[in-house]
């Protein structure tokens, strides 16, 4: 075991892991953050995508120890209170929410997408996405309400 | 911003028929739904399966004895620990909790370790010593129907792997045939492919003092489980209480009961201890259930002046090592190509054989989605040789409203061809087909669906959906249904119903779901059936809550209470009371109506006639003085309908619903790669009660379709799972599905609530026929098998030795 510390959505956690715990059962199972899900448990599905240090990593794959010291977002981070964040807000909206066990990740991938790109082109909102898998809505949802936040996100940026 | 109501007519409705986020998405994009594996009981057990390595061999032994003897180990179970098996259909109970004497599949729960911790549990699989004797298996449908002396399933009696065969004839073949301009006949294969759905299979099991258990399960159908777990493990239903927590996909791949989920309450009964359990997804892929692998022959007469002439069709399908819902997909391989054209001369022959691979069962589209790719294939070839379009052919062929299909299916409402109609001029169908370069494609095919089974799996003569609403002194109001929301939104179209018909904002409509506690039986989410069985049945309970408010109304306002025609909604309603509807009469049932002089609006109870009104509450407060509570059911049945000959109950249902697909691609001939470029649906589910819930059904279908197509296949090696990952396993990404173009379709159904008929599984058959249409619009060949791969896309140009000039 050894003492694991970093900041979960603002909130500082110090905690005893064995060395093989990942990132998502700490998240799930230490801290009862269980937003994030585990749809595959090796990669290839990224239900699982959490922020650390400000990137999309899939937390099913990341020993707990590997976040030492970083700053983590969940999906339980994004909103201000009640107060959705743009892209929560236009996945609610366009109808891009379905059985929802992708729906964090896709979050994710999206915040920080229009965090480093307030205009990103078709295929960068399909990049943003594409590692993550959806069974539901096909995709065109999603696109349609990540392209509608940043829409708004430019609107409330330059008035 | 799209408004998603138009083209849509509008019938005045404040909540019905507009587009309304699904009520737990809010919960669900702040990552607050808790589903089955998010669910936190007081120290649980944590429970971890063996699988059987082998496809086929007898069990010898098994020695649990030193897994029992490790530290944290609380239990153990083998197949000696169960007596009874189970199936989703009582005609096949033929799957046990764990393989007793004798393992059927590669991956089949063995034995199983309830422990302290998962790394005990894990552990402990290690230590349980299975002593196997190898059988011959046999991994081939074709091979499967050859006679042996050891079938998998020999309770049945038979001395081969048959499971079902089903044989219907309707007219006079030979004459249909011969009445034909052309007639075409091709072999068509498919692999079995995967639901995917992204949450894999979970259980949590709670137990409380006096034995009694609360699972929590990732299942569609609580109230089949529920049945089947009280026989399995031999204790009485209410000392079991199934709730279905938020669902993370289901698609017909958790309509069964299954092991895990009996393994998991033995256990809490055993040890007297709360336990959990989940499915790694190689565990999900052993466990399958997908749809079945098929080898079809079909030949298809056709006339230039008559359409369809005759359909016949030799069908082997391979089950795998059990039941699930086999019995039914034998039939719905046939019978639901009874739409959406007239055919007027039919046979078909269908087989589900065991063979000692994970089983299938019910998947999106359900049987019918393979002969639908057959058929729509052989129709574009015979409209390619006799030089008709395929397209127009295709809209003169769909069914008329009010139709007798030849095996006795009541056919009521039908919206496609205005659809088909729009999808035509919208894509330029005609400046395209057989006009585009080489290397692109246009292509169009039809399908059509149930809106649930008229019949219940188990016979039984209570309704088909029961549906309660209480309304609370402060005005709330919340409906309690078993209907299964997994994703689909069913909770929040049982809640359009009643806000509807109670004049309420949805807000104020809670919905208590899948819960046999607390909700009223309703048998689950599958065969496409909650919208028109659970939907009818909120909407009829809404009306007598609201005629439970009229009185209250009036008694306030001293009025005298409208005289009902019928005071309640008759339970016969429905009914048409004949086996041949008499069309012509008009009486096909509808729903029951509502207008009775008053409204429901802003807060208030108005008469319309005496401009009087009081508010909403006051009724509420005047109707609770009686009773103290306020309570209504609401039920729906299916009408009595259907032939009289034996199956004719297979593919009956209230309504149907019909889509058109016109899909344009492109075709590398270097590569083989099939992009899909675009796909303009036109579906018709009656009356859409939520344009955005119905568009999300189409555009996951045209994903689920495109994976079906182009690259899902679960392979086998001798009965061993060869790609149970997402990494081997591919579906569509972002990147591969089409631009969709959604042609507002519609129909009023004179018996769906609101006018609605289904929008979640009709619409994935067709789009994957029409890529295969557009293939051959672009380079020429005809694909016959699934998925269209690229190997297999070059093979074909290679044979047809094209060289670049199309065909």
């Amino acid at each position: 075991m050894k003492i694991l510390t970093l900041t979960i959505n603002d909130v500082s956690h110090s905690k005893a892991v064995p060395p093989t715990m990942t990132l998502l059962d700490f998240l799930r199972d230490e801290v009862g953050l269980t937003g994030t899900k585990n749809g595959c448990d090796s990669g290839e599905c990224g239900c699982c995508t959490v922020m650390v240090g400000g990137k999309p990593m899939l937390s099913c794959l990341m020993l707990a120890l590997d976040a030492e010291g970083h700053e983590v977002t969940t999906i339980e981070g994004i909103a201000k209170g009640n107060d959705l964040h743009p892209v929560q807000e236009a996945m609610v909206e366009k109808g891009a929410i379905q059985c929802g066990y992708c729906t964090p990740a896709m979050v994710i991938n999206g915040v920080h997408l229009l965090d480093n790109n307030d205009s990103p082109t078709d295929d960068e909102v399909k990049e943003c996405i594409s590692a993550t898998v959806c069974r539901c809505t096909g995709y065109n949802s999603i696109e349609r309400a990540i392209h509608s936040a940043a829409e708004k996100m430019r609107e409330k940026q330059h008035g | 911003m799209v408004d998603l109501t138009k083209g849509y007519p509008d019938k005045g409705y404040k909540i019905i028929g507009k587009p309304v986020p699904l009520m737990d998405s809010r919960a669900k994009v702040m990552g607050q739904a808790l589903y089955t594996d998010d669910i936190r009981l007081h120290n649980p057990l944590t429970i971890k399966i063996l699988r059987s390595p082998h496809a086929s061999a007898n069990i010898l032994s098994v020695d649990v004895s030193e897994a029992l003897a490790l530290k944290g180990v609380k239990g153990v179970l083998t197949g000696a620990d169960f007596k009874n098996t189970f199936g989703v259909l009582t005609i096949s109970k033929d799957e046990p909790a764990l393989a007793r004497d004798v393992v059927r599949y590669e991956g089949e729960p063995v034995a199983a370790v309830a422990a302290e911790t998962a790394e005990i549990a894990a552990r402990a699989l290690d230590l349980i010593k299975v002593d196997y004797a190898l059988t011959d298996g046999v991994f081939d449908s074709r091979k499967a129907l050859k006679p042996t002396e050891h079938p998998l399933h020999p309770e049945l009696g038979r001395k081969n792997n048959l499971h079902k065969k089903v044989v219907q004839e309707f007219g006079d073949m030979a004459q249909g045939f011969e009445a034909a301009d052309v007639v075409v006949e091709k072999r068509f294969r498919f692999a079995s492919i995967n639901h995917a759905f992204t949450e894999p299979h979970a259980t949590q099991v709670e137990i409380d003092n006096k034995g009694n258990i609360t699972v929590y399960s990732a299942t569609q159908v609580p109230h089949y489980l529920h049945m089947a777990m009280a026989e399995v493990l031999e204790i009485p239903e209410h000392r079991i209480r199934i709730i279905k927590p938020h669902l993370g996909g289901g698609f017909g791949g958790k309509s069964d009961p299954f092991p895990h989920e009996m393994i998991a309450a033995k256990f809490a009964l055993d040890l007297g201890r709360n336990v959990k359990l989940k499915f790694s997804r190689e565990e999900v892929f052993f466990s399958h259930h997908g749809r079945h692998q098929t080898d079809l022959t079909m030949k298809l007469g056709f006339s230039k002046d008559k359409g369809i002439t005759a359909l016949g069709l030799d069908t082997l399908i391979d089950g795998g090592a059990y039941g699930s819902f086999g019995i039914v997909t034998t039939y719905y391989n046939g019978v639901l190509l009874q739409g959406p054209y007239k055919v007027p001369n039919f046979r078909f022959h269908v087989e589900r054989l065991y063979t000692n691979k994970p089983m299938c069962g019910a998947m999106r589209g359900h049987g019918g989605v393979n002969p639908r790719f057959a058929s729509e294939v052989l129709l574009d070839m015979a409209c390619a040789e006799t030089g008709l379009d395929p397209a127009e052919t295709r809209l003169k062929m769909i069914h008329k409203e009010n139709t007798l299909t030849t095996n006795e299916y009541r056919v009521t409402s039908v919206g496609l061809r205005n659809g088909l109609t729009e999808a035509i001029r919208r894509t330029n169908w005609h400046d395209k087909h057989d006009k585009l370069p080489f290397g692109k494609g246009i292509g169009v095919a039809c399908g059509f669906f149930i809106s649930g089974s008229a019949l219940p799996i188990h016979w039984n003569k209570l309704p088909a959906s029961t549906v309660r609403i209480t309304i609370d002194h402060d005005g709330g109001v919340t409906v309690f249904s078993g209907a299964t929301d997994i994703g689909q939104g069913s909770d929040t179209m049982l809640a359009q119903m009643a806000a509807e018909v109670l004049g309420q904002p949805l807000e104020n409509v809670k919905v208590i779901s899948a819960d046999t506690r607390t909700t009223p039986v309703d048998l689950g989410s599958y065969s496409s059936r909650v919208t028109f069985m659970a939907g009818n049945a909120s909407r009829n309970a809404a009306i007598r809550m609201r005629r439970l408010l009229v009185q209250a109304a009036c008694e306030l306002m001293e009025m005298i209470p409208p005289k009902y025609d019928r005071p309640e909604p008759p339970e016969d309603f429905f009914r048409q009371g004949g086996r041949k509807p008499d069309f012509e009469k008009g009486f096909l049932g509808a729903n029951p109506d509502y207008t009775d002089g008053f409204i429901f609006e802003d807060g208030l109870i108005r008469s319309e006639k005496h401009n009087a009104s009081v508010t909403f509450l006051e009724a509420v407060e005047k109707a609770l003085e009686q009773e103290g509570i306020l309570q209504v059911s609401g039920t729906y049945r299916a009408p009595k309908m259907g032939g009289k000959f034996k199956g004719s109950g297979a593919g009956l249902s209230p309504s149907y619903s019909f889509t058109a697909f016109i899909v344009e691609v492109t075709v590398d001939p270097e590569t083989g790669f099939i992009k899909v470029d675009k796909a303009t649906c036109a579906h018709d589910c009656g009356f859409p009660l939520n344009p955005l819930a119905v568009n999300g059904q189409i555009e996951g279908c045209i994903h689920m379709g495109l994976g079906q197509a182009l690259m899902e296949e679960m392979i086998y090696d001798n009965g061993a799972t060869q790609n149970p990952s997402f990494l081997e396993y591919k579906i569509p990404s972002a990147f591969e599905q089409p631009e969709v173009d959604i042609v507002p379709t519609y129909s009023d159904d004179s018996e769906g609530p609101f006018g609605a008929k289904e929008a979640g599984e009709g619409i994935l058959a067709p789009i994957i026929p029409a890529i295969a249409n557009a293939v051959y619009d672009a380079v020429g060949i005809r694909l016959t098998q699934l998925p269209m791969r690229p190997d297999r896309v070059v093979a074909a140009l290679e044979r047809e030795q094209k060289g670049g000039a199309k065909a």
